[in-house]
């Protein structure tokens, strides 16, 4: 089968890559790229374990096909960090506990950030229903709930020097 | 397997004619689980979204056109839809999760031609038409003769929807949508009923329409229950009506979302529910775009 040839950026790196064009997206950051923080938990858009944020759209990578990706721009949980630098996000989800297993973690970050770009000022009820597509059967979900509203506050007092609009 | 990204009408359609083996898509929330489930993979994918036509929202002569590949994310918040078409904001804003909602379409939703398919209803009570591309040009047709059977529509091979039209609707004219499912979020239709309401000034119905999605082969219009409320007050004995036509009119099946008996019963009262809160609306509201 003739492979597809892929450039774009991926967290602020440009990047070129091989794909099949029936491979997913998420396939394609794993396997192509090396990128494994996306994870596949059910390959059907149920999970949100392969969040992640294409062209600025929180996404599930499972169901893009990686073609779609040529000219884009994409975020995954890899490039939170500021080098050592953990996102206020990663640094509230260690604080709080709110991972156990930690295989849907790389997902809530990205919907989460993804929250947050759009609504600095959520309710819980606003982090509940951004979270709702991703599942977690480890932390019922309340730790997770309150890191994301921790980040929040921690965001607004404190903006991230150099943080992308 | 081929991925294209044509950037106009006239290109997809001579892609389409180039392939017999070939498929349009949009957000493929539909198109991938379904090639998972063994749907049989096209030698050529078009992706739609690469032509502008089809990623907006706009308005024009009394009318809004909606692009038939523009998110549902997009279509649920946008000022003018929701001001005008409450119900069909609502149901767009019920797909899936943030994540589906950032790349599935109307024109998908409605060529899956799922029965329980949440915006058919809304699009169906709002007499919503569709533009429908081929190699002869386009044509215009109603919301309501695209599915013809779960899973079937009635475009030819060679053709796709391009846009979505919807006439602003008259004054004192509200929809709603609501829905039935186990949970809050993330889950297929239980019971889904549309209605679009016209009251006159002394609050008595003049015109009608309503439709339930999830409890037959396809979404129904439910027409005893449109003469019922049609030169009538919203009052006890019309919703009684209403609601034993929007039961009479499904053929449900039964799986584990609920058994026969029971969809009947809540396309009832769901019925009733978004009739009252379509002529709530109706009163609130001039309706005009
Ligand atoms: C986790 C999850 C949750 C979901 N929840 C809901 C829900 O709550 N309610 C609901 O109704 N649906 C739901 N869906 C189903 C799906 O997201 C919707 O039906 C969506 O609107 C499909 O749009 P799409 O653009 O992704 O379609 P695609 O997958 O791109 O296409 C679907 C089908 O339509 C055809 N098609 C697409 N666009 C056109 C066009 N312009 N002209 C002709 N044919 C076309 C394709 O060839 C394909 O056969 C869910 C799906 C997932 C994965
Ligand atoms: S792996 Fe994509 S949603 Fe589960
Ligand atoms: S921490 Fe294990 S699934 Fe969420």
């Amino acid at each position: 089968m003739n492979r597809t040839h892929v450039t774009c950026m991926i967290n602020d790196d440009e990047t070129e890559f091989l794909c099949d064009n029936d491979e997913s997206l998420l396939d394609a950051l794993r396997d192509e790229v090396g990128l494994t923080g996306a994870k596949e938990g059910c390959g059907t858009g149920d999970c949100g374990a392969c969040s992640i944020i294409l062209n600025g759209q929180l996404i599930c990578a499972c169901l893009a096909f990686a073609p779609e990706a040529n000219g884009g721009t994409i975020e995954t949980v890899e490039g939170m960090a500021d080098g050592d630098r953990l996102h206020p996000l990663q640094t509230s989800f260690l604080e709080e506990a709110s991972l156990q297993c930690g295989v849907c973690t790389p997902g809530f970050l990205m919907a989460a950030k993804a929250l947050l770009e759009n609504n600095p000022d959520p309710t819980e009820t606003e982090v509940r229903y951004a979270i709702a597509g991703n599942l977690c059967r480890c932390t019922g979900y309340d730790k997770i709930v309150r890191a994301v509203l921790g980040a929040a506050a921690q965001m607004r007092k404190n903006p991230i020097e150099g943080a992308r609009p | 397997m081929r991925y294209v990204r044509p950037g106009t009408v006239d290109e997809a359609v001579s892609l389409l004619n180039s392939e017999p083996e070939s498929c349009v898509f949009a957000g493929a929330t539909d198109l991938v689980p379904q090639m998972q489930g063994g749907r049989p993979e096209p030698k050529l994918m078009i992706d739609l979204k690469g032509i502008p036509r089809l990623v907006k929202v706009s308005y024009s002569n009394g009318q809004l056109v909606v692009g038939a590949a523009t998110p549902v994310s997009i279509v649920k918040v946008d000022d003018n839809l929701k001001a005008a078409f409450p119900g069909l904001s609502e149901s767009s804003g019920l797909i899936g999760s943030d994540q589906i909602q950032n790349r599935a379409s109307l024109g998908g939703n409605l060529c899956t031609a799922s029965p329980g398919a949440d915006t058919i209803p809304s699009l169906m009570v709002n007499s919503a038409r569709v533009v429908i591309a081929s190699s002869g040009g386009t044509r215009t047709i109603p919301v309501s003769d695209v599915v013809t059977g779960p899973g079937s529509v009635s475009l030819k091979s060679n053709e796709f929807v391009v846009e979505f039209i919807l006439d602003a609707p008259p004054k004192r004219t509200a929809d709603a949508y609501l829905r039935f499912i186990p949970r809050t979020e993330m889950d297929i239709a239980v019971v889904g009923a549309a209605a679009r309401l016209t009251l006159d000034d002394a609050d008595c119905c003049t015109e009608a329409l309503v439709a339930i999605g999830a409890a037959a082969p396809t979404v129904v219009r439910a027409p005893v229950a449109e003469n019922a409320l049609r030169g009538n007050p919203i009052n006890d004995e019309t919703l009684a009506e209403v609601m034993a036509a929007a039961s009479a009119v499904c053929s449900p099946i039964s799986d584990k979302r609920g058994t026969k008996e029971y969809r009947r019963q809540v396309a009832g009262v769901l019925a009733k529910r978004v009739v009252l809160q379509a002529a709530k609306r109706a009163k609130e509201k001039g309706g005009a775009v």
